[in-house]
């Protein structure tokens, strides 16, 4: 990984992605944390598959609330 | 559809309405009244039913309304507010994170997940995954996701400010992503 992307990705921990995707859940992120978490995630495939399953999580739960 | 057919059909809910009442609001016996409540709501309404949406969507909507009514009631807050101490505590977490912040034990491959929503088994298991949540993550986090209240009436209903709000979220995602990993996805192929 070159020293660019490696920066990047710290400029945001996984940490912090995992609380800014969730808060992504509720709120519209502000533009700078917006920015920082489209970096991490560039460059981050354990948060994108934690990014994808969130996005599950809150369909399942829609379903488990609409389907009969 | 006739009264009795009507009858039959809102009785088919009543489970569902039962753990979904007693989820939000951990006491079994107000979560028969208030599922009671709703199945009586839902009958005198059965005119205004335009079939637009599903019965169980609708009497969830009627069941919202009387659960906030519960809590409402219920006047207990200062409990509330000293059991969410506990549980606005984020380093519970810390746990699935180097001191870096780096992942310490990454989410695992779920394969396709689509397809658990069609196995009635995995709803079983979500529904267990959200009774080990804490009583007051599981409270706030089927308010958002299945009463679908947003962030603010979510917090003037419980008189928690936005960034507890957050915290409580956070946890129960992280807790319920780890459950249903263990407990469902796990035979997946690690990645």
């Amino acid at each position: 990984m070159g020293r660019s992307l490696h920066a990047i990705t710290h400029i945001v921990s996984c940490k912090e992605a995992s609380r800014l995707l969730s808060q992504r859940e509720d709120l519209a992120l502000g533009i700078l944390d917006r920015l920082k978490l489209r970096a991490h995630l560039a460059a981050c495939t354990m948060c994108s598959r934690f990014a994808r399953q969130l996005a599950f999580m809150r369909k399942a739960m829609q379903r488990y609330r609409d389907q009969d | 559809m006739d009264a009795t057919s009507f009858v039959a059909e809102l009785e088919t809910h009543r489970r569902y309405l039962l753990r979904v009442a007693q989820l939000q609001l951990r006491d079994g016996d107000l979560a028969e009244d208030v599922v009671q409540d709703t199945l009586l709501a839902a009958l005198k309404a059965r005119d205004g039913f335009t079939g637009r949406s599903t019965v169980k969507t609708w009497l969830t909507g009627i069941l919202k309304h009387k659960i906030v009514d519960a809590i409402r009631q219920r006047q207990r807050q200062p409990l509330v507010m000293a059991a969410l101490e506990d549980e606005t505590d984020l380093d519970d977490f810390d746990p699935l994170f180097k001191d870096n912040g780096a992942w310490a034990a990454p989410p695992a491959e779920w394969g396709d997940p689509e397809n658990a929503l069609n196995r009635r088994q995995f709803f079983d298991v979500m529904e267990v995954c959200l009774e080990k949540l804490p009583p007051n993550t599981a409270r706030v986090f089927i308010m958002r996701e299945v009463m679908d209240l947003t962030t603010e009436e979510i917090c003037k209903e419980l008189s928690i400010t936005a960034n507890n709000l957050w915290v409580i979220l956070y946890r129960a995602r992280m807790a319920l992503r780890l459950c249903l990993e263990q407990n469902w996805f796990a035979g997946s192929v690690p990645g």
